[in-house]
């Protein structure tokens, strides 16, 4: 309970500076309206007029609120839910793309981290490339990926998850070399001590100590991960996910349809972020570290 | 002159018991930027089967590197060691020696059961074995009842007490123990101290024992290897005349005080040097 009036107060200011930020945005294109009207607005009809534009420079919570409310909730309770306009279509297509590239990224960022750590040579010479690759916006490279797997035959969810990968796999790299590598000398002398190979030292102490890293990554690597398929939309022309409904929206203006994607987006974020530190709490209290 | 008398007698005692790890002229040298460290120098020993052997001296006389070149964790960079008749690295990998560090290190993953059956898991005995195993030495160690808990469950002595079950519970004749007890305090220690002297005698082990403390020294060993720093090297031997069988009070024996005396001017000596 201690914790809830901090974040009330938060999510207070946020929201006055927001209606506060669309008064002053949207000012001018009520002025212009009244102008040429020959009217005179009052403050509170300018007010009430910049928060109920059609297309605003920034739309207003509320605005927002009600186009989100009418492209998932409402069409849930008309039963269709899952039609091409809703909100929750849109997001599904995201989400499966998001979570195919993170469990795609998570594998290889995993592999590369154990080469790394168990392989000299990949230990010197992975790890600029691992970063080289990161310097790369992802933007100019995805165009270019969805191309050249549609050339060899490659369409639909894969060539968005692959971008998904390319964002995700990073963290878990970072986390998991950091990981396998924190077990002390003394735990490692000790299954020296009895002789362990080093696949026994990997599954009996590596592995299992680098775990709280590896949630640390995950979370990282999953918001990456959707950041990945929303960019991995844009510039396709896709038709399907929140991409594409903040690529139709800045087509056509729309930009209450486009915050409310952005919001979507954000609680779907937050959504799988919270998942993966469920799945950490849970796991690591059971191990006894946390 | 006198070191080399007292292990001319040391050696006719023992003469036709079987030597378990015999060291010869043996040097340790790290180099580092600040120029070499002599961690030992020219250092031999032997140490005879079912002895209890303490090494004690003040930090940077070696004795831990001593131990850890027993346990194939250094490698000397002149001389020669033995264990069991072979080099440590082959005594490492025939699994000779159990060893016990200063910290306990126990898996916080695995119960206290599941932590002592790992070495079993890792060196593939079977499961019943693994069982029959881990409730002996629990039992040993006077745990029985905590095989289920976890680590964080236990106190600093218990978890101790778990560690040296681990070590004790494949079949190697040495223990190989660096200050297995430092971190503990004074009356943990003491009992603690106790139960390993009953357990050296129902298990007729080989210990190598580092410590820092004169008392737990005297009242543990048969011998005592005092060593002194820069460059590391052995002091003093001293055999004990106390009997094996050993109650908590024969610490305010003349004989005990008398031992830990000497041992005290063997220490003194080493800093004296520098």
């Amino acid at each position: 309970m201690r914790n809830v009036l901090p974040i009330l107060t938060v999510v207070a200011a946020i929201f006055v500076l927001w209606y506060g930020a669309t008064v002053a945005l949207n000012a001018p294109w009520a002025k212009d309206k009244a102008a040429r009207a020959g009217v005179e607005l009052t403050f509170s009809e300018l007010v009430t007029d910049t928060w109920s534009q059609k297309k605003p420079k920034l739309p207003a919570p509320h605005q927002v609120g009600a186009e989100i409310w009418k492209t998932t909730g409402a069409m849930v309770l008309s039963g269709r839910g899952f039609s091409k306009r809703s909100l929750i279509y849109h997001s599904w297509v995201t989400f499966s793309a998001t979570a195919l590239g993170f469990v795609l990224g998570t594998i290889l960022g995993s592999l590369l981290a154990i080469g790394i750590v168990y392989n000299r040579t990949m230990d010197m010479s992975v790890m600029p490339w691992v970063i080289a690759s990161q310097t790369i916006p992802i933007i100019a490279i995805a165009p270019m990926i969805i191309v050249v797997l549609n050339a060899v035959g490659i369409s639909g969810l894969l060539p968005k998850a692959m971008i998904s990968m390319y964002l995700s796999f990073f963290p878990v790299v970072v986390g998991m070399v950091k990981g396998l590598r924190s077990p002390s000398a003394m735990q490692l002398d000790q299954v020296r001590t009895w002789n362990a190979g080093p696949a026994q030292t990997f599954w009996c102490l590596r592995l299992p100590s680098s775990m709280p890293y590896l949630f640390t990554s995950l979370k990282i690597g999953i918001a990456a991960s959707l950041v990945g398929a929303i960019v991995g939309e844009l510039p396709t022309g896709a038709v399907a996910g929140l991409g594409a409904r903040l690529l139709a929206g800045s087509y056509y203006g729309q930009t209450i349809q486009i915050w409310s994607a952005l919001l979507t987006a954000a609680a779907l974020a937050a959504l799988m972020v919270g998942l993966i530190g469920v799945v950490q709490r849970h796991t690591l209290r059971r191990m006894g570290i946390a | 002159m006198v070191n080399q008398l007292q292990e001319t007698s040391g050696n006719l005692l023992e003469a036709g018991r079987q030597t378990i790890i015999s060291a010869q002229n043996l040097s340790l040298t790290f180099q580092t930027n600040d120029g070499p460290i002599h961690a030992l120098k020219d250092v031999s020993l032997d140490v005879h089967k079912g002895e209890f052997v303490s090494f004690i001296g003040p930090s940077g006389c070696g004795k831990t590197t001593f131990l850890r070149v027993m346990a194939d964790l250094e490698t000397q960079t002149a001389g020669t060691i033995t264990v069991n008749g072979v080099s440590p690295a082959e005594a490492r990998r025939a699994r000779a020696y159990g060893y016990v560090f200063q910290a306990a290190g126990l898996y916080p993953w695995r119960t206290i059961g599941g932590n002592i059956r790992l070495p079993l898991e890792i060196m593939g005995y079977t499961k019943a074995d693994q069982d029959v195993r881990v409730a002996k030495v629990l039992k040993l160690v006077e745990l029985g009842e905590f095989e289920k808990k976890f680590p964080w469950q236990l106190s600093g002595g218990m978890q101790q007490r778990a560690s040296i079950a681990r070590a004790l519970a494949f079949d190697a004749d040495i223990l190989l123990m660096d200050e297995p007890f430092g971190a503990l305090d004074e009356i943990v220690r003491d009992h603690l101290n106790e139960q390993l002297l009953h357990l050296w005698a129902s298990t007729q082990k080989t210990i190598c024992f580092v410590t820092h403390s004169i008392p737990e020294a005297v009242y543990l060993s048969t011998k005592i290897v005092v060593m002194s720093p820069r460059p590391g090297r052995i002091a003093d031997v001293i055999d004990s005349p106390l009997p094996r069988t050993r109650p908590l009070d024969i610490r305010d024996t003349p004989e005990f005080i008398e031992i830990a005396h000497r041992v005290r001017d063997g220490l003194r000596a080493g800093h004296d040097d520098d």
